[in-house]
C-alpha cells in the first residue's frame, strides 16, 4: 500500500508539472463548457415552444423533464469527448518510464509490478477525477435554477459511470503504453483502439440480430448509457470492472514480459 | 558476498554471456573490466534482478536472484549507464521518491536524504530540477540514489563515464571511500580506473571471463618477463653486446638519443631475477656510463590487450 501510494504520489507530481496536463484540462472544459450551454439552450427552447404550443391548442402543458434531459446528453458528449483526451493522460505511462530508462529503477526496486501499475492506475483515475471536477459547477446552476429541483441521483450516477468509463478506457491506455517507448505512438495507437470501441458501439445500436445484441452487452459506450439515466445496474458493474480487470492484466503480463524479452 | 556460477544469458541464438562464474568478498571493490559489447551490463542487469538469466545462478547476500528477487533488490543499490532520473522533479523528491520505493522508513527518510546528499556533495542542489543539472551532477544524483537504502551490495554500470577529468576523480574518491560497509561491483573500460579504484578485476570478453586477479597480480603474470630501461653511454653495438652477456638476460633493444651520444636499452630478463645490480657493474667495469636505469611493469591497458586479443585469436580459430 504505502508503494502504491509512493507511486501515485510521484505520477501526480509528474502530471502536474508537465504542460500537457494542463493543455488536457484547459481543452476538455471549454469543450465541456460549450456543449453544457448549448445542451441546456436548446432544451430550455424546447419546453418554452411546448408550452407555447399547449397555450395556443389548448390542453395541458407537455411533461418534459429538463435538468434530467441536460444531465443525460451531456454526459453522453462527455463520455464521448474523454475519448480524445484519456489517450493523453496514459501515453506517458509507461513509454516515457521506459524511453528515459527509469524502467529499469522500478524493476530494480524492492516494489511488485503490480504496485506500479495500481500506482499509475490510480494516478491516472484521479487526474481524471480532477478533469470532471470542474463540470459539476454546470450542475449547481442547473439545480439553483431548476423548479421543481432537480434530482440529484442521476447526476451522480452519470459521474459514476463516468468514472468506471473512465477507469476502464485508462486500462487499455496503460496497456498500450507498455507496448512501446514513444508517447506519440502510444498515444495513436490508444486513440485508435478507442475509436474502434466506439464504432463497435454504434454497429450495435441498430439492435436486431442476435450477434448485434451480444455487441451491444459488451460494448463499454453502450453500458454507459444507463448510469446517465440515473440506472445503476449490476451487469454494467461486472462489464466494467471485468474491463479494467481485464486491461490491468493484460499491463501485467506485459510488464513481466520486458523482462523476457530485453 | 556475491557469488556468480556458470552464468549464461542468450539472446536468441546469441550468448551475451556464457558461463560466467566469480566471487565478491564482503567490503571489496571488484571491478569489471571489459570492451563495449562483452557481457558487463548483462551481467549487472541479471545481478539486479533486471534480467533473468538462461542459465546458472547467481546469489547476492546469500539470497537468489531468482527465486528471491524481492531480497536480493532490497540489498542491492543500483546505477545503470545512463542515471535513472525524472528530469521535471527536484532533486529533493525525486530521492524521497527513490526512498520510499526503496522501502526507506518515512521516519528516517529526510535523515538518510541528508546523509546521501551530502555524501555526493548535492545539497546546495536539493531544490533544482534535475533536468537543469549539469551531466557530472546528473551522475552524481544517480550515485545518491542507489545509496539512499544504505544497500550492502552496490552495482555501477560505468560510473564515470561522460565526466570531466575532475569529476572523474572526485567520483572514484567517493566510491572508494564506500568501500568497507559496501561491497561494490563497477563496470568500466577504461583501464587506469580499475588500477585506481578496485582490489580485484574481472576481465570480461566476449561473454567470457578471460582473468581474476589484483591489478598488480595480473600485470605480473601476464608479463611472462621482466623489463629493465637504461641508459648509458658507449658506442651502441659494443654496450648490447656486454649487457647480452649477462646470465639472466633475454633480448635487448637499443635506440640512440636524439641530442646525446648516450643511447637507451629495453632489457628484457627472466622473470624474478634480478639482474639490475650485475647490470649496472657491467657498464660501469666496461668503461662507461651509466645514466638511468628503472625496472617497467607492463600497464593494465597492455594487459588488457593481451588477454583480449588473445581471446579474439582463440575464436578466430
Amino acid at each position: 500500500m504505502k508503494n502504491i501510494l509512493a507511486v501515485l504520489q510521484k505520477e501526480l507530481k509528474t502530471f502536474f508539472v508537465s504542460p500537457i496536463a494542463y493543455v488536457v484540462l484547459t481543452v476538455f472544459l471549454i469543450i465541456a463548457g460549450y456543449f453544457f450551454y448549448n445542451i441546456v439552450t436548446i432544451f430550455i427552447e424546447r419546453s418554452m415552444m411546448a408550452m407555447m404550443q399547449s397555450q395556443q391548442f389548448g390542453g395541458p402543458p407537455p411533461a418534459m423533464d429538463v435538468p434530467a434531459l441536460v444531465t443525460r446528453n451531456f454526459s453522453g458528449v462527455t463520455s464521448t469527448v474523454i475519448l480524445f483526451m484519456l489517450p493523453m493522460i496514459t501515453m506517458a505511462s509507461f513509454a516515457d518510464e521506459k524511453r528515459r530508462g527509469t524502467m529499469e529503477l522500478l524493476l530494480t526496486s524492492p516494489i511488485t509490478n503490480l504496485q506500479v501499475i495500481l500506482g499509475k492506475f490510480l494516478a491516472s483515475l484521479t487526474f481524471f477525477a480532477v478533469m470532471l471536477l470542474p463540470t459539476m459547477i454546470y450542475y449547481t446552476f442547473v439545480f439553483v435554477y431548476s423548479s421543481p429541483k432537480m434530482t440529484l441521483g442521476p447526476v451522480l450516477s452519470s459521474y459514476l459511470g463516468l468514472l468506471l468509463l473512465g477507469g476502464s478506457l485508462i486500462s487499455l491506455g496503460l496497456f498500450i503504453s507498455t507496448l512501446t517507448e514513444n508517447q506519440i505512438v502510444a498515444a495513436s495507437i490508444t486513440f485508435g483502439a478507442f475509436l474502434i470501441l466506439w464504432v463497435i458501439d454504434l454497429a450495435a445500436r441498430g439492435g436486431g440480430t442476435v450477434a448485434q445484441e451480444i455487441v451491444s452487452y459488451l460494448s463499454i459506450l453502450n453500458h454507459f448509457e444507463d448510469f446517465s439515466k440515473g440506472v445503476i445496474d449490476t451487469a454494467s458493474l461486472v462489464v466494467y470492472g471485468s474491463f479494467i480487470f481485464l486491461g490491468l492484466f493484460l499491463t501485467y503480463r506485459s510488464i513481466d514480459s520486458l523482462r523476457w524479452r530485453q | 558476498m556475491i557469488e556468480v556460477e556458470q552464468l549464461t544469458k542468450r539472446y536468441g541464438s546469441v550468448k551475451a554471456i556464457d558461463g560466467v562464474s566469480f566471487r565478491v568478498e564482503k567490503g571489496e571493490i571488484l571491478g569489471f573490466l571489459g570492451p563495449n559489447g562483452a557481457g558487463k551490463t548483462t551481467t549487472m542487469r541479471i545481478l539486479t534482478c533486471f534480467l533473468p538469466a538462461t542459465e546458472g545462478t547467481a546469489r547476492v547476500a546469500g539470497f537468489d536472484v531468482f527465486n528471491q528477487p524481492m531480497e536480493v533488490k532490497r540489498r542491492i543499490g543500483y546505477l545503470p549507464e545512463n542515471p535513472p532520473l525524472y528530469n521535471e522533479m527536484t532533486v529533493d523528491s525525486y530521492l524521497d521518491f527513490v526512498a520510499r520505493i526503496k522501502g526507506v522508513d518515512s521516519g528516517e527518510r529526510k535523515k538518510r536524504i541528508g546523509e546521501v546528499k551530502e555524501k555526493v556533495s548535492i545539497q546546495k542542489e536539493s531544490q533544482t530540477l534535475i533536468k537543469n543539472l549539469s551531466k557530472g551532477y546528473k551522475q552524481r544524483v544517480g550515485l545518491a540514489q542507489a545509496l539512499v537504502h544504505d544497500p550492502e551490495v552496490l552495482i555501477l554500470d560505468e560510473p564515470t563515464v561522460g565526466l570531466d577529468p575532475n569529476q572523474i576523480i572526485e567520483v572514484r574518491e567517493l566510491i572508494k571511500s564506500l568501500s568497507g560497509n559496501h561491497t561494490i561491483i563497477l563496470s568500466t573500460h577504461i583501464l587506469p580506473e580499475v588500477g585506481m579504484t578496485c582490489q580485484r578485476v574481472v576481465i570480461i570478453a566476449q561473454g567470457k571471463i578471460a582473468a581474476v586477479d589484483t591489478p598488480e597480480n595480473l600485470t605480473r603474470q601476464l608479463q611472462g618477463s621482466d623489463r629493465i630501461y637504461l641508459e648509458a653511454t658507449g658506442p651502441e653495438g659494443t654496450v648490447a653486446g656486454k649487457i647480452k652477456e649477462i646470465e639472466g638476460v633475454l633480448r635487448v633493444e637499443s635506440q640512440k638519443l636524439d641530442g646525446s651520444e648516450a643511447c637507451s636499452y629495453s632489457v628484457e630478463t627472466e622473470l624474478k631475477k634480478d639482474v639490475r645490480s650485475r647490470l649496472a657493474r657491467k657498464i660501469v667495469e666496461s668503461g662507461f656510463d651509466l645514466l638511468e636505469m628503472r625496472t617497467i611493469s607492463m600497464s593494465l591497458e597492455e594487459v588488457f590487450l593481451q588477454l583480449t586479443t588473445k581471446e579474439e585469436g582463440v575464436h578466430g580459430k
